[in-house]
């Protein structure tokens, strides 16, 4: 019954593959498959500038407000774009988890010598793509409807970096979710609560313009208003180190946060011995 | 047993348990030789896929002991899956990539250097007759082009052991065929051992050396599919009256030969007590009963008899596709079905 006069073929030569190899090889695919789904791009572009035109003409007149940083609602709200772009960031790496969980792909690669580590840092390459793609887009469109820039070229560098900071940061998250509930529909499900962070921030108002004194104390716990207020920082005001150096402590804080907590669910998800 | 610990497979007492389940598998024993290939054979729910995710890695057990190619599962996991090719119940593919581009992912991730990932990555496209769709991404693909994806990408680090979990559910003939001609080269001319598990029982009989039987999470029975076919031993003749209202008389007349057993609609079954030797008897009595007879066949025992003998129950899926039965009017089975019912 054994093989006989089977012919074995010589052996294939294979080298042992680092974490950083492995990142290269999942995060090409990550960005492969990113780039071909522009529905995903598009729609997660389309929300946070219906968002940004309803609000630039309707609230406008906010600006008459003592006090109110700029004149124009169109810079001040820009910001915000910027923070949903993110919170669509989360979503879809914690769906691109949760269907490769779903249709058997995460088993595939935990039969290669596949290390966590690369799982999650090839998966953040495809939401960091989609980040750049976003943090360009809606800054050009809002540079073209007539926003201002005060921190000038080398602002709109460190805007676009910022953007991917958080993307990432927030996509931790999502995979968070993707790897604990292993369904698509789940993460969907968990997209709304994600935006209630966002709803009560600094989004409208800047802070010490909030008259309620329960938002403004909500608003200043809420960590969301920092990365938005940073954003606006450069938008509105030219540099602004702290503004930044909170908006980017956040980012990191979440980041450092979201990948341990993707680190130890992907641990719970990889049964393998 | 130097190559059976090479390439071969030995479980002891393997056992799994989910919370608040069932024993999925229940302690079941089996050792599978290098180069041969093993069916693993059930029902839907029966523990195949609970068996394969354990001996693959992907699922430690809850007691026994199972080395795969001479490592131990729990012990040795990268060991065992550095050795084993797997392809899972489900194609587990991206549907944004095209084959070439999974064939790259896998192979990288095997360590293949780049110039040999693709020689191997086009080689085995071009095995599986996906040349042509190559550069197309998957999503778009049939079901038994995903299969056959899923199979060359199951290679591609050139494994000696291959586990293919149901590989030819829900396939088109022509495909099946496909994947069986491929599945017995792999171990005929590589020496690759192939654990297959299957609910179609013409599978495991045209495909496998040995045989095992798992239902409820316990192997039932275990040998070559003919030794398992002689156990049971006597085969059944089938007959249909050429006018219904004779189909009693004629339960009658074929009970005098043997036990009644389940038959098409219409028709009547009994299993011979002694042998083919009473053919001839059979046809004189149904003569001399002037019982007229639209259609009469014996048939050989087939594992589907030794399911039913060995669980009580018919098999899901048992003859599922084969045109020899569906041309003999033979029941197609459908749920599992009780003996009797």
């Amino acid at each position: 019954m054994s093989a006989g006069a089977a012919t074995v073929p010589a052996a294939l030569p294979r080298e042992r593959t680092g974490t950083l190899t492995q990142i290269g090889h999942l995060a090409r695919r990550s960005v492969v498959r990113t780039v071909r789904q522009p529905a995903v791009i598009v729609s997660s572009m389309v929300f946070p500038l219906f968002l940004l035109a309803i609000n630039a003409s309707g609230l406008a007149a906010t600006t008459d407000l003592p006090g109110f940083p700029t004149d124009s609602y169109l810079t001040f709200f820009l910001a915000v774009t910027f923070m949903q772009g993110a919170l669509f960031s989360t979503m879809g790496a914690g769906q691109a988890i949760a269907q490769d969980i779903q249709l058997g792909f995460f088993n595939r690669l935990q039969l290669t010598p596949l290390r966590g580590p690369a799982l999650i840092g090839g998966q953040l390459a495809g939401t960091l793509l989609l980040g750049v793609v976003q943090a360009t887009g809606f800054l050009a469109i809002g540079l073209a409807f007539g926003a201002d820039l005060e921190a000038g070229a080398a602002g709109a560098l460190a805007l676009i970096a910022l953007a991917c900071l958080v993307s990432i940061a927030f996509g931790s998250v999502g995979l968070t979710i993707g790897l604990r509930t292993g369904n698509a529909e789940a993460v969907q499900g968990a997209f709304p609560l994600l935006f209630v962070f966002l709803f009560f921030s600094s989004l409208a108002l800047p802070r010490d313009l909030i008259a309620q004194d329960w938002f403004q104390t909500v608003a200043t716990i809420n960590p969301v208003s920092y990365v938005i207020e940073a954003y606006r920082s450069l938008l509105v005001e030219g540099w602004n180190g702290e503004a930044l150096a909170l908006g980017a402590l956040v980012a990191v804080t979440v980041l450092v946060a979201g990948v341990t907590a993707a680190t130890m669910a992907l641990r719970t998800r990889m049964e393998r011995t | 047993m130097r190559d059976a610990h090479q390439n071969g497979i030995e479980v002891e007492g393997l056992v799994r348990e989910f919370k608040k389940g069932p024993r999925a598998v229940d302690g079941i024993d089996l050792e599978v030789e290098p180069g041969e290939i093993y069916g693993f054979l059930g029902p839907n729910g029966a523990g195949k896929s609970t068996t394969v995710h354990m001996l693959t890695t992907l699922l430690p057990p809850t007691a026994g002991t199972a080395r795969v190619a001479g490592h131990d599962v729990v012990r040795d996991g990268p060991a065992v899956r550095d050795a084993i090719g797997v392809a899972l119940q489900e194609a587990a593919l991206d549907p944004f990539l095209t084959a070439r581009e999974h064939m790259r992912l896998q192979a990288g991730m095997h360590g293949l250097p780049r110039s040999e990932a693709e020689r191997r990555g086009d080689q085995l496209i071009d095995r599986v007759g996906l040349s042509d769709a190559a550069d197309r991404k998957v999503g778009g693909y049939s079901g038994g082009m995903k299969r056959r994806l899923d199979l060359a990408l199951a290679l591609v680090h050139e494994p000696r052991l291959l586990f293919l979990d149901e590989p030819t559910t829900g396939l088109d003939v022509q495909s099946r065929t496909a994947l069986w001609d491929e599945v017995t080269r792999l171990a005929h001319q590589h020496g690759v051992t192939v654990f297959l598990t299957t609910q179609y029982l013409e599978e495991a009989d045209a495909l496998a050396q040995r045989v095992a039987i798992i239902d409820t999470g316990k192997i039932v029975a275990q040998g070559t599919p003919d030794s398992l076919k002689a156990e049971i031993g006597r085969p059944t003749v089938e007959a249909v009256p050429a006018e219904i209202a004779q189909r009693d008389a004629m339960r009658d007349v074929l009970g005098r030969f043997g036990t009644d057993t389940a038959a098409a609609p219409g028709a009547v079954a009994v299993r011979l007590d002694d042998g083919t030797e009473e053919l001839a008897e059979v046809v004189r009595a149904l003569d001399a009963a002037q019982i007229r007879v639209a259609n009469l066949e014996i048939h050989a025992p087939t594992l589907d008899d030794v399911f039913l003998a060995k669980t009580g129950k018919r098999l899901e899926g048992a003859g599922e596709g084969t045109e020899s039965e569906a041309a003999a009017g033979r029941q197609p089975t459908g749920e599992l079905e009780a003996v009797g019912a």
